[in-house]
């Protein structure tokens, strides 16, 4: 083949795209780390292959989850591609904070560059790949349920959500063994993201991976806003839904309006790289004033995107282990939606110092105070929930109380960077770092660990083991505070974000507590992982089949543990606010109903892994400019949609007799089961049965 | 506003204490004396004292929560037999009235409290002083800031002369992607963009050196786009001035040419002699067409 066709086929590939190359030339720490990084992605694959190959489960992973258009299966993978994102982007965490500890009017371990990448990749994973599908997981695995329904509205587009954020998460993976990653953030601000400053694959990798997983996330929330208006079982109005489904509902009307101004950010970025147009360069009139406008549109409703998923389940769980009723129910639901609205009207605070006069700041401001308000009414109703309660202090309940007194705190220095005046002395310091990881941690990550410990037992028949849930929270506390509050120090001092060097001797105390900080916080995370490990290794001691450990409230606690693939054998009928907790009072919620009949279900489609991994194709020729691969990747999408048309029979119908025989399974583990008073939920003894007191 | 400010003196407790206590034990207590606690100029110290008031007040808002929620948690446990149990109470009209009129009238007055200091201490307001106003206008650069005195026809890099007492108007623009001026002791901060200019008033009242840097990521150089602000007395500034015009390094072609290249100096650079307009030639560059900046 002669020399000019290589180009062709590969692209801007080059053999120093690869971190092996690079790290073989020239092994400096920096380097290796980089190959390392890169060397446990190609492993942990190849060795996951060879398990799963090992122990012969190819067909069972394709049958069972891989095509499944079970809203459940859809959420548990979710969560797994959370889990998986978050270890990536925490251990790059930890770099980062070793790198400022060391890099004190010192090198430290990595050079600009590759720091510049581990904050880009961090951002950008936390955000899009690690917050979006955990809550996307928790979205999928729970509403349906709490709404008495089988599936989501369109279960098929489900699957495609699931696979393009899956492959834009594998194109992040990829990206750290080919190529470098861009250095100009998670907010890609252009000029310095265009080509004339920024000529490499990075930005293109940041592009299509945020396009990618912005389209899927524009598609789930369409898909969970139509299954809560459209799939509620009778008697689940609007004003009955559990405050979850609320923030479901609010969440996927702020992802349909706030995730396209983001793909149409990205986009125009990429007709500037690859077509030549000036949408945000320097020159030609260009203007990247428009880039901050599109993107914090999109960037400020994603704030709340992230975490209204959590206040749905701090108000599930506050209830359920105070054994009473949500405080509030209706100041909640206008509080919720308060939020969502007034999350549309604040975009212009992530950019007071562009020199906007001072109206228009003071108006943006104030409009940012304002959130603050149904904000504090929702942490005063869940205060007020456990009044005249009795609170039990299970993991779950201790992320709560963890959430409330921690939000606070960043509350209060939201409400300083609402002051444009007070901003300009903090903006883009550590000070803006501390406050967001302030808002998120509590906000998003313990929301959603309340919600992984809640649910998990519904999810998969046994508890989470209690001690080491608890090692893990306190870790995830005592990390947090030591890790964030130096950062409000250092960014008041002046040290701005992204700070790959420092010359400032007094800042080194502060870093060395932020470094000790970020350990814990790794030591948080592999608690949860050996959590994991001895819950599944005890599952036996610990199984909940009868479905309800916790004395539950929804409709989700009416099922087996874990829910049979349909469900409900009969759709419920709702009568109030809790309707199992009410009916475990009022009557007998496990009396088999009259008569089955047979239900329909989506049947398994291999459209969705199919388009992930043609659309991670197109991406990834896009990216290296490996055109016939990109050509290749858009005509196999079209085909794929054109053929799954033709697909008729898209049903499977569950007979009688199989429904009959899940549910006598069910009810006898129900009737063997002892029904336990609540002191002794986080115990052995908890089968799933909760003693009903009237 | 240049006259000082006479501080109250409970703020000036406070910010005694604040000096003190945080971090003292860990000797990082010097941190301090770079933030606006160690404020320097007028506008600095203003922020500062919105910060005290914003502190103060927030304090009455976050402290509820942070004092009930472990109260309640720790009252209403299971295992306390001896608190009320009413599982089926889920509303008052007085707990509603508490828990959204105060919030709502504590934001409506911090509302108007922002109102007033966005005007008062908007970067672009002039600050009304009877000493004349020092034009500089900024550039950033990779990685750099070029601060050209235009009454004076010289340029500095990375070194920002002012005299004590007279109000400074910053004219901003950017020779390469965006930037964001800051000087903590002094106040800040405004964005850099290339072919548009943004302005930011300061003002030192003491003399000193306070950092600025760059606080927007742009490069691999970007942690050392640190410059020094020299505030100086009248005389020191005048001599200071005399000192660059006899630098004998006339910003000419060769010098300009450098300008726009990657590089972090390793010390501040004096410019004898600008052309006219030079500010605004940087931000013509980007207006238009390539082919017309060739001609």
């Amino acid at each position: 083949m002669s020399a000019s066709v290589w180009p062709a086929v590969l692209g801007r590939f080059e053999w120093h795209a690869l971190p092996f190359v690079r790290a073989w030339e020239n092994p400096t720490l920096n380097e290796l780390i980089g190959a390392g990084a890169a060397a446990i992605v190609v492993v942990g694959a190849i060795a996951l292959i060879a398990l799963i190959t090992l122990l012969g489960k190819w067909r069972y992973l394709w049958r069972e989850w891989l095509t499944s258009l079970d809203h459940k299966r859809i959420g548990i993978m979710y969560v797994v591609l959370a889990f998986v994102m978050l270890s990536r982007a925490l251990v790059e965490a930890m770099l980062m904070r070793l790198q400022q500890a060391t890099a004190i009017n010192a090198p430290g371990v990595v050079d600009p560059e590759h720091f510049a990448q581990l904050f880009s990749t961090h951002g950008s994973i936390m955000i899009f790949f690690m917050a979006m599908p955990f809550l996307t997981g928790a979205f999928n695995y729970v509403m349906p349920l709490q709404i008495g329904a089988r599936d989501v509205a369109f279960p098929l587009l489900n699957s495609i959500s699931l696979w393009l954020t899956g492959g834009a998460a594998g194109l992040m993976m990829i990206s750290l063994v080919v190529g470098t990653f861009s250095t100009g953030g998670w907010s890609g601000y252009p000029p310095y993201t265009e080509l004339a400053f920024s000529p490499g694959v990075g930005p293109d990798y940041w592009i299509w991976a945020v396009t990618l997983g912005s389209i899927a996330s524009t598609l789930s929330g369409l898909n969970f806003a139509v299954t809560i208006y459209k799939k509620r079982c009778p008697g689940m109005t609007l004003m009955r839904m559990p405050l979850f489904v609320w923030t479901t509902l609010c969440t996927s009307i702020l992802m349909i309006f706030a995730m396209p101004p983001l793909t149409v950010a990205t986009a125009l970025l990429a007709l500037d790289r690859y077509l030549g147009f000036h949408f945000f360069t320097n020159d030609l009139g260009g203007n990247m004033m428009n880039y901050a406008n599109l993107f914090w549109l999109f960037g400020h409703p994603e704030v709340y995107v992230l975490i209204l998923p959590a206040f749905g389940v701090y108000s599930e769980v506050v209830s359920t282990f105070s054994s009473k009723e949500l405080y509030g129910y209706t100041s909640l639901v206008l509080a919720t939606m308060a939020i969502a609205v007034l999350s549309f009207t604040v975009w212009v605070h992530h950019f007071f110092a562009m020199g906007q006069s001072a109206n228009i700041n003071a108006v943006f401001g104030i409009a940012t105070m304002t959130i603050g308000v149904p904000t504090g009414v929702k942490i005063y109703d869940w205060i007020w929930t456990m009044f005249r309660g009795q609170v039990r202090f299970t993991v779950p309940m201790l992320y709560s109380l963890a959430f409330m007194m921690t939000f606070v705190l960043g509350g209060f220095t939201g409400i300083i960077l609402a002051f444009p005046p007070l901003d300009y002395l903090v903006h883009n310091t550590l000070f803006l770092v501390a406050h967001f990881h302030n808002m998120l941690i509590p906000g998003l990550l313990y929301g959603m660990l309340a919600g992984y410990h809640y649910w998990f037992p519904k999810a998969f028949g046994f508890r989470l083991d209690e001690k080491w849930g608890r090692v893990s929270f306190g870790c995830w506390v005592i990390g947090f505070y030591l890790a964030f509050m130096p950062l409000y120090v250092l960014g008041a001092a002046g040290m701005a974000r992204r700070t790959q060097e420092v010359f400032e001797p007094s800042f080194r105390p502060w870093l060395y507590v932020a470094g000790v900080g970020a350990l814990i916080l790794f030591g948080a995370l592999a608690s949860l992982f050996v959590q994991l490990w001895v819950s599944i290794r005890d599952r036996e001691a610990n199984r909940v089949t009868a479905g309800d450990p916790w004395d539950g409230r929804g409709l989700e606690w009416s099922t087996s543990a874990p829910p049979p693939d349909y469900n409900f054998a009969l759709l419920p009928q709702v009568r109030g606010r809790d309707p199992f907790y009410d009916g475990k009072r009022d009557g007998d919620p496990y009396a088999p109903p009259p008569e089955y009949h047979p239900i329909e279900l989506p049947r398994n489609s291999m459209t969705g892994p199919v388009l992930g991994i043609v659309g991670t194709a197109l991406a990834f020729g896009l990216v290296w400019h490996m055109w016939w691969l990109a050509i290749l990747g858009t005509v196999m999408i079209v085909a794929t949609i054109i053929a799954r048309s033709f697909a008729r029979d898209v049903h499977r119908t569950i007979p009688v007799h199989e429904i009959e025989r899940t549910e006598a399974h069910w009810l006898a583990a129900v009737a063997a089961a002892r029904a336990i008073p609540r002191q002794l939920e986080m115990t052995p003894l908890n089968q799933g049965l909760a003693a009903v007191t009237r | 506003m240049t006259d000082r400010r006479s501080e109250r003196s409970w703020e000036k407790a406070l910010r005694t204490a604040a000096m003190l206590s945080t971090g003292g034990a860990l000797s990082g207590c010097d941190v301090l004396k770079l933030t606006v606690v160690n404020h320097a100029g007028p506008i600095a110290a203003a922020q500062w004292h919105l910060y005290v008031v914003v502190g103060i007040v927030l304090v009455f808002v976050a402290g509820p929560v942070l004092l009930l929620t472990p109260i309640m948690a720790w009252r209403y446990r299971l295992s306390n037999e001896h608190s009320t149990y009413k599982p089926k109470w889920d509303f008052s009209w007085w707990i509603e009235g508490l828990i959204w009129i105060p919030p709502t009238g504590i934001v409506i007055g911090l509302a108007f409290l922002l109102w007033t200091y966005t005007h008062r201490l908007d970067p672009y307001r002039p600050i009304a002083s009877t000493q004349p106003t020092v034009e500089v206008q900024a550039v950033g650069l990779d990685w750099k800031w070029l601060f050209i005195y235009p009454d004076h026809h010289v340029a500095v890099i990375n070194q920002l002369a002012i005299p004590v007492g007279r109000p400074i108007h910053l004219s901003l623009t950017s020779g390469t992607v965006m930037q964001s001026l800051m000087v903590p002791r002094l106040g800040g901060q405004i964005y850099a963009m290339a072919g548009m200019r943004t302005e930011l008033n300061l003002a030192a009242s003491q003399p000193g050196v306070f950092r600025g840097e760059n606080t927007q990521y742009n490069g691999p150089g970007f942690p050392q786009q640190k410059f020094d602000v020299v505030a100086l007395p009248a005389p020191d500034y005048d001599r200071w001035l005399a000192r660059v015009r006899a630098a004998a390094h006339p910003l000419d072609t060769a010098a300009y040419a450098a300008l726009f290249q990657r590089s972090v100096p390793a010390h501040p650079i004096y410019y004898s002699r600008t052309p006219d307009g030079f500010f605004g030639y940087i931000m013509s560059r980007f207006r238009s067409s390539p082919t017309e900046n060739e001609r």
